[in-house]
């Protein structure tokens, strides 16, 4: 495929006074596993949302799957799925009715979303309200429902917050498995051991740039430390944000 | 039409899930019908009873065919003439049992009744004094110069649950508009829902239709309870002929109320603020535009502010329709009227509604 899976050029967003957004450009291959990494604050989550169609930049333009992201495309958004950083579930509903709602947005079989909560493991808690699932499982059920309709590409912002290890360990071969089968998946993350196994390539910003980008190997070689934690704290430096 | 019922479904759970919610926008509002509906049944008694204690002269020698008239106005109930007779008739004044108490003392008729409700001591003074009047002109033994004649016509529209019911309901469907829309937006918008579905193939037109369809679902289901309970014997709600006008009435009304519901949404950041707002809009609307208590006899200026108010105009429609025997002719400018309203406030609305909390 000629074009790239995402491609953002001289994206800028500013709020009031502060500047989120300061002339980000990257590109995401497809089936690439790549990680947006910063400290809170950095501009994250607005690149995140500039990208998947949410806001419209102030300047730049962001393209996936080779069309503008904005202004709102419902072709392209059958072909991406966007898993939010809180768990965006409908008040009172059972695992089961979340995920066949969203499958029926998409107009899609009741029996793939049905297969889809047993691929995350949650066909025991089917019948569990949303307000009753455990951190966890409503991680996977999120999961779920943002890949219900096999899209091409995935976000997923901050998966694995909140979790223990074992869940953690768990979703990580979920997000390994997603990857495998073709699908180019994009992670913002807190944690740099998540991020140095599973993504192919990372973008490390602050201050609304990007910093740094590069496989997570070829970053801790370069700046000469042992972890990609080390090269996080190099470039980003160590005060306390937010 | 998939994505449409969907969310049409997923909202009728979550509503008929959340118990408060269904308390507040069924339940609580016919609690006041079922309560109000009995409390003003028998206001409108205008028999008076009296105990009469010993012969009366005058109450004695009333003409059979003048007793049977009286029958309707006055109760007679007669006791042997003895002191204690006299004072049990006096307790049962004081207790309101009977409404007065008469008796003959040296050729003085004496009438002792209490003031506790001035209505009926007004009304028995009355009946016993023309009793007294007529008396005396038959002593005369001349015919009456003059005759008054009076007659009271069987005005349905005075009977309680006759306005009752349409007040009680508009102000179910105005809670169920207003709480409904306004928390429906907070919560989705909190919880990022709006964000979701923005990100998923689906037109707003399916999300706002499926809102309004919920909405119109629910207030069609009070209309029904409403109608059905304050139509039972025991309340006895008669509707005229042009009742099922008031279903489009309350259509437009869900509209009109469901924009206030938006504004408040649009607003409010959190579920307690849209809960607070909205209860400062409801609750003196309700009041204000005649939904608990006619407006009659209130001051002109509040008469004036309720005429800014959807509320009122939906009551009054519907209280024509459902009761005063009128047709298109009130449902109509006031459905025109409530559209009209919704439009605008939705206008408002949609300057500054915001996808999400930040």
């Amino acid at each position: 495929m000629p074009e790239n899976a995402i491609r953002a050029e001289g994206l800028r967003k500013r709020y009031g006074e502060t500047q989120a957004v300061d002339g980000v450009s990257f590109e995401v291959e497809h089936g690439e596993f790549y990680g947006i990494l910063g400290p809170n604050g950095a501009g994250k989550t607005t690149t995140m949302e500039i990208v998947e169609g949410l806001r419209e930049p102030d300047e730049g333009t962001a393209q996936i799957l080779g069309l503008p992201s904005w202004p709102r495309d419902r072709g392209l958004l059958r072909r991406i799925g966007v898993q939010l950083q809180a768990s965006a579930f409908f008040e009172r509903l059972t695992a089961r009715e979340q995920i066949h709602t969203f499958a029926a947005l998409y107009d899609i079989p009741a029996s793939r979303a049905d297969n889809m909560l047993e691929t995350v493991g949650l066909t025991d808690k089917a019948g569990t309200r949303e307000d009753k699932l455990s951190g966890g499982q409503a991680q996977r059920l999120s999961i779920a429902c943002a890949l219900v309709h096999d899209p091409e590409l995935v976000f997923l912002d901050e998966p694995t917050t909140g979790l223990d290890p074992q869940a953690r360990r768990n979703l990580w071969d979920l997000l390994r498995k997603i990857n495998s089968e073709g699908r180019t998946v994009v992670l913002t993350t807190h944690y740099m051991d998540e991020a140095e196994t599973l993504c192919d390539r990372v973008a490390v910003m602050d201050n609304g740039k990007v910093l740094r980008v590069g496989p997570p190997q070829d970053l801790v070689q370069e700046l000469g430390v042992s972890t990609l934690e080390d090269v996080f704290l190099q470039l980003t430096g160590r005060e306390y944000r937010e | 039409m998939r994505p449409f019922l969907s969310l049409s479904a997923a909202m009728t759970r979550g509503l008929l899930r959340d118990r408060s919610a269904v308390f507040f926008i069924l339940i609580f509002p016919l609690m006041f019908l079922v309560l109000f509906g009995a409390l003003f049944k028998d206001t409108s008694t205008d028999q008076a009873k009296i105990v009469q204690v010993g012969d009366v002269k005058v109450l004695d020698g009333i003409p059979a065919k003048e007793r049977e008239e009286l029958r309707e106005v006055l109760k007679i109930e007669k006791t042997d003439g003895s002191a204690e007779a006299r004072d049990e008739a006096l307790t049962k004044v004081r207790k309101g049992d009977t409404d007065a108490a008469v008796f003959e003392r040296g050729g003085r008729i004496e009438l002792r009744y209490s003031a506790a409700d001035e209505v009926r001591a007004g009304n028995v003074r009355g009946v016993l004094n023309s009793i007294v009047q007529q008396a005396n002109q038959r002593v005369t033994g001349q015919p009456p110069a003059f005759r008054l004649k009076t007659a009271t016509l069987a005005d349905q529209s005075t009977k309680p649950i006759q306005f009752l019911t349409p007040g009680l309901l508009g102000w179910a469907v105005a809670m169920g508009g207003v709480f409904g829309s306004a928390f429906n937006l907070v919560s989705w918008r909190k919880k990022r829902i709006l964000r979701r579905l923005w990100l998923a193939p689906v037109s707003p037109a399916a999300v706002v239709g499926a809102r309004v369809g919920v909405n119109l679902a629910t207030a069609f289901a009070q209309t029904a309870i409403f109608l059905g309970i304050a139509s039972l014997p025991y309340y006895g709600l008669e509707l005229t002929g042009h009742w099922w006008l008031s279903l489009p009435l309350v259509a437009c009304g869900t509209l009109a109320f469901m924009s206030i519901g938006l504004l408040v949404g649009s607003w409010a950041k959190t579920e307690e603020a849209a809960n607070g707002l909205a209860q400062i809009i409801v609750l003196p609307m309700a009041f204000l535009s005649g939904a608990f208590f006619p407006l009659d006899g209130t001051p002109s200026w509040v008469r004036a502010i309720s005429d800014f108010m959807p509320l009122k105009h939906l009551s009054e429609a519907m209280q024509d329709v459902l009761s005063r025997g009128e047709s298109w002719g009130a449902a109509l400018p006031t459905m025109g009227g409530l559209l009209l309203f919704a439009a605008v406030l939705t206008a408002l609305a949609s300057r500054i509604f915001r996808w999400d909390a930040a």
